[in-house]
């Protein structure tokens, strides 16, 4: 890329806010087509159950309802929900879009009602009689796979999905060299992603043109189109999948779900436009949730410190179906489970179980914070345990910058990285070593700051296709228009990413114009070549490579024609301020609009040269990439209540080259944030019937503003080789870095109280009965003060 | 989120809104900030036929001195409360309280009688209104009666309002100077709500603890008073020790709740750590040595 830029690489603010801010954005429910009709779906409240009857007639014969359909209505005509992961020894879980003789979970849908209006609608569905059998539901996954569990899906009668092995080094002879072995059990409890905007789904048939448009709140339009020509048997080319605006996806809107092919039926079979919107409630059962396993690690280290093997058992609570990538998301923990260390040996063991909860599957991060999350406990599990300082340890298994491409014992190659200079900027700036001391002299006076390290990498720009289960490329279409307007059409979705800002800044660069002048087209399958879609932190590095490789046809073509016209060689022909200059011969140029002219009106192209200015990439990364960072959370516990309360937040990370650091630093902000939600508030809670009940906001806590500290964001810039914008992506990464080190700084406070581990989410409760079961060991005031509190409680009780 | 169908009625004036209520009973529900009751319709947890609005009811939305106390009307808004400069001088406490509910949008609807009336365990002014030692007037159609505050909260969702009542007025009183009161709350991460919320009040004579009152909010189903504490306190000379000793007591002969965000043992804890603060609190503002 070139070294000064006018554009690529600046904080422009995003093109896309002011429709947003000003409420003049649509997203499905702000839709509207003559005739539409409203759906709803009736839902299991029972975990497990037999459906005996389902009685429809009153529902039926309700006021504005057009007609009510169960599973036998829908029999052989919709095809189950798709599940794009292949593992060996995988069973069968299949998800019928309604639910056939039995339901596996509270909220799976049992039939839909279709009424004039949403009012009509709503209390239709309490007319629908369903007749239930209930059966005992397994909701903790490790009795799940235990004898005697019941059973969910007969292909697993033990309730494994899968068991996933990877084994790398003498993992044997680490366990005998080492001198001490640490152990700890780390859950990652069951979050919701909760996107501002639930999903919501609209679809229309015309059956003169025969032609099907589905509106819905996707991140992958193109695979959503693919899915449902094939569980509607419908020719693909008379789909059509358009996203409008999408409020948010997480990557719960990577998927293909029961409603969107449902909807999509009902139009075609009432040919008349319907539309569903899910409500808060619905988006809290049966919008897929994220993370969900329990971590057994045993780690073999020398008295130094240096890691020798580790062992993993993970067992992944899958839910009770299988969404699109629902098995593959924990393979992906395992992926990434030697951080950014050297681990000579390894041997993970993950096991997939089969639950009656709702499916879990990708959600920001998708595995790897999982695996960041337990490797920077473990590192300072182990740092507690040695003594030693948690940087120490850190910076003693970083593998050198000269290592890379870096290969880890657990298959992947890490492109390139300098693990040292992220850990030392981030100690720099939040002034560590300062900290340290401020921290020895609080704990004198009974108060309890923690510090709290976190050294990431993740895995991202998903990826090669040679590891993707449906493809890893990602396409572009660059159109230059007769008027010098520019268009970009991305394969990629963005959903708040902020494409259509960086993609036109792009192309203003590159082409000599403005951000203005270029345009960027997401999310319609009828304009946009086949893409894959938005997630894994690709949409640039992937996407926006696409679209950098189109560019540069374009701009190599219209400087050919420039040549051509000039008489000059192209290859010193630069382009700027909407004009191509020659560097050669004083300040000799042509307007762009010259050129563009030219290609349209084909009067004056040089020989054999195409007209029109259009061109296509399909790219296909060679690797993923591996964005990395340091994160340092300071915390303060309140003695008393147990609240934990972030001071300070310090983050470098490194995503390679920059195209715009507001749209960095945006990803990175609000990536800590969701992370602050897992360390310490959030957590999907089932009880032992298969209720969730955490199934609204006013019991599910999302991380406020009020709760947040000031968050520095640092950058080191480790330009990635594995595309030619050097970029590597930062949708997940404030997510994968920051979970770990707000814990590792809540454990660190906790320290006096002999604490060396503590549960997601750190909530104020379970802190504080950590603070009063063992009375402070240095800290001389507070034990007295503990102890009258105890005495306090059991007066109370 | 669609309620179950119902029949709206906005009267204009206080007779009109008790005629409505006297006709229809049982099946109506009044109306005022709205952010109790509809969550309830729309969740179909509450589907009244007939809902008759308070809000477009003029006299009833209003704070102003009266002979040394402060009348407040049932519709006022958290908001008002919050701002009132009368209140602000003269009954901060109720100011404080307000302060610490929910969020802007929350405060610009939510009324004063609405929470009241509404009860709900872990709601804010309960514990202001015990402390202040509150008087409610509530109207029907056979007339007005008012309830001290002590007498008004029954149970979880439960008043003294009877069918056919409208809660009009809450006064509270002027805190002359001697007097500090204050309001700390632990809110629950998701809801906002109190997981404990305890206002203290105490009037300062002679260097001891003259009159005091503790209102509890967000332990048990109801709101109380931890009578406990206040004779704990009374009459002695207020210290450090003291009132870290007597907030003990706070939870003390009270079946505490327990949910997802609070085990009854911990609210109990933190029934007397809150109780202990809003007292220091309470107490340095009486002695006029702080805020
Ligand atoms: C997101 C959110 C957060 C919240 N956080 C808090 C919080 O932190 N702390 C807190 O205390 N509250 C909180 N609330 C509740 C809020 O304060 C409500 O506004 C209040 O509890 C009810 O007041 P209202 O005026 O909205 O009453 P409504 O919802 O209109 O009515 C509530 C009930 O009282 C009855 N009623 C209303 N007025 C009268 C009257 N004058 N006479 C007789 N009966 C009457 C109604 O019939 C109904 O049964 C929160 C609410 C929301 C939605």
């Amino acid at each position: 890329m070139a070294t000064a830029t006018k554009y690529i690489g600046k904080p422009l603010k995003r093109k896309e806010d002011p429709r947003l801010i000003h409420g003049l954005a649509h997203y499905v429910d702000d839709l509207v087509l003559a005739g539409m009709l409203h759906a709803g779906f009736v839902r299991s409240p029972h975990a497990h159950a037999l459906i005996k009857f389902v009685d429809t007639s009153k529902a039926q014969s309700a006021p504005g309802v057009v007609a009510v359909l169960t599973a036998e209505d829908v029999r052989g005509q919709i095809g189950a929900v798709p599940c794009a992961a292949v593992l060996p020894d995988m069973k069968a879980a299949p998800r019928p879009v309604l639910a056939t003789g039995r339901v596996r979970f509270v909220g799976e849908a049992v039939a839909v009602v279709i009424a004039s209006d949403r009012y009509a609608l709503r209390d239709a569905l309490d007319l629908v009689d369903v007749d239930y059998e209930s059966l005992t539901p397994v909701v903790d996954p490790e009795k799940a796979i235990s004898k005697g569990a019941p059973v969910l899906h007969e292909p697993s009668p033990d309730n494994v999905a899968y068991r996933w092995e990877l084994e790398g080094g003498d993992i044997k002879k680490a366990f005998k060299q080492a001198d001490k072995v640490i152990r700890q059990r780390i859950l990652n409890q069951r979050l919701v992603p909760v996107a501002m905007e639930p999903r919501g789904v609209l679809a229309e048939y015309k059956p003169g043109e025969k032609t099907l448009t589905v509106w819905s709140s996707t991140q992958i339009p193109h695979l959503l189109k693919t899915q449902l020509a094939a569980m509607l048997g419908a020719p693909e080319h008379s789909v059509r999948v358009i996203t409008p605006e999408v409020g948010g996806g997480f990557g719960s809107k990577l998927n293909v779900y029961p409603e969107e092919a449902v909807i999509a039926h009902l139009a075609m079979r009432l040919g008349r436009p319907v539309k569903w919107v899910e409500t808060r409630r619905e988006n809290f059962l049966c919008t897929i949730h994220g993370r969900d396993q329990i971590g057994d690690v045993e780690a073999a280290v020398t008295k130094d410190g240096v890691l020798l093997g580790v062992k993993w058992r993970i067992v992944a609570d899958l839910g009770a179906y299988y969404q699109l990538l629902t098995p593959l998301i924990p393979t992906l923990t395992g992926l990434m489970l030697a951080g950014c260390y050297k681990v000579p040996a390894i041997r993970i063991e993950i096991i997939g179980a089969l639950t009656n909860k709702m499916s879990t599957d990708a959600y920001r991060g998708a595995g790897r914070p999982e695996a960041t999350y337990y490797i920077e406990r473990l590192m300072d599990l182990i740092a507690a345990e040695l003594k030693k300082d948690p940087a120490e340890i850190r910076r003693k298994n970083f593998p050198q910058p000269k290592d890379f491409p870096y290969a880890t014992p657990t298959g992947v190659t890490y492109d390139s990285a300098n693990y040292q200079k992220s850990l030392d900027l981030a100690l720099q700036k939040s002034g560590y070593a300062k900290l340290r001391k401020e921290q020895a002299k609080l704990r004198k006076q009974g108060r309890y700051l923690g510090i709290g390290l976190s050294t990431y990498v993740e895995i991202c720009a998903m990826g090669p296709s040679s590891a993707m289960p449906a493809g890893g490329w990602e396409s572009a279409t660059v159109r230059v228009e007769p008027t010098g307007k520019v268009t970009i059409l991305t394969g990629a979705s963005p959903h708040g990413q902020g494409q259509e800002t960086s993609f036109a800044q792009m192309g203003a660069e590159i082409l000599g114009l403005t951000p203005d002048d270029v345009h960027v087209v997401h999310g319609d399958t009828a304009a946009v070549p086949y893409g894959i879609g938005t997630f894994g932190s690709r949409g640039t590095a992937v996407g926006g490579t696409a679209a950098y490789k189109s560019l540069i046809k374009l701009r190599d073509k219209l400087a050919q024609i420039a040549g051509h016209l000039m008489g000059e060689d192209p290859q010193k022909l630069v382009f700027g301020d909407g004009r191509i200059w020659s560097k050669s011969a004083g300040n000799k140029s042509i307007g762009l609009i010259e050129a563009i002219g030219a290609a349209y009106v084909a009067k004056t192209l040089p020989p054999g040269m195409e007209p029109g200015l259009d061109a296509t990439t399909f790219f296909e990364p060679s690797n993923f990439t591996f964005p990395f960072g340091a994160h340092v959370c300071v915390v303060e516990i309140d003695a008393e209540t147990g609240d934990v309360r972030l001071l300070k937040y310090v983050a470098v990370d490194d995503c390679g080259n920059v195209l715009n650091p507001l749209l960095v630093e945006g990803q990175v902000h609000g990536g800590i944030v969701q992370a602050v939600g897992q360390a310490m508030f959030e957590e999907a809670v089932y009880d032992e019937h298969g209720q969730l009940i955490t199934g609204e906001l006013m019991d599910y806590a999302l991380p406020r503003a009020g709760a947040l500290p000031w968050m520095e964001t640092h950058r080191t810039v480790t330009p990635s080789p594995v595309n030619p914008l050097g970029v590597k992506g930062v949708g997940e990464a404030g997510t994968i870095g920051a979970t770990p080190a707000i814990i590792n700084a809540v454990v660190d406070a906790l320290a006096p109280f002999g604490v060396r581990h503590v549960d997601m989410p750190a909530k104020r409760e379970r802190i504080w009965k950590l603070m009063h079961e063992a009375p402070p060991r240095r800290a001389p005031r507070a034990p007295a003060k503990a102890a009258a509190r105890r005495q306090a409680g059991r007066r109370a009780k | 989120m669609i309620p179950a169908p119902f029949e709206y009625h906005a009267p204009k004036s206080l007779e009109e809104a008790l005629r409505l209520l006297d006709r229809h009973g049982d099946e109506a529900k009044l109306l005022a900030g709205g952010h109790s009751l509809l969550p309830m319709m729309k969740l179909r947890l509450a589907a009244p036929r007939f809902v008759i609005d308070l809000g477009r009811l003029k006299g009833l939305d209003y704070i102003r001195e009266e002979q040394g106390m402060i009348a407040i009307g049932a519709m006022t808004t958290h908001a008002e409360i919050e701002n009132s400069s009368l209140l602000r001088a003269k009954c901060p406490l109720l100011s404080e309280t307000a302060a610490a509910i929910g969020d802007v949008q929350v405060r610009n609807r939510g009324t004063l009688g609405g929470s009241l009336a509404h009860a709900d365990p872990a709601a804010d002014y309960p514990a202001s209104i015990l402390a202040l030692e509150a008087q409610m007037t509530m109207n029907s159609s056979m007339g007005v009666r008012a309830v001290d505050a002590a007498e008004f909260f029954l149970d979880m969702l439960t008043t003294q309002l009877r069918p056919g009542e409208i809660l009009t007025e809450i006064r509270v009183p002027a805190l002359g100077k001697g007097t500090g009161a204050a309001y700390c709350k632990l809110s629950q991460p998701a809801s906002g709500y109190a997981v404990v919320g305890v206002a203290a009040r105490v009037t300062l004579a002679a260097g001891k603890l003259a009159q005091i009152a503790v209102g509890v909010t967000g332990v048990g189903p109801k709101a109380y008073r931890a009578v406990n504490v206040e004779d704990a306190l009374r009459g002695k000379k207020a210290s450090e020790k003291l009132l870290a000793e007597a907030a003990r007591h706070a939870a003390r002969g009270v079946e505490a709740l327990a949910d997802l965000h609070a085990s009854a043992g911990y609210r109990s804890e933190m029934a007397a750590v809150f109780t202990r603060r809003a007292l220091e609190r309470a107490v340095a503002r009486a002695a006029g040595t702080k805020a």
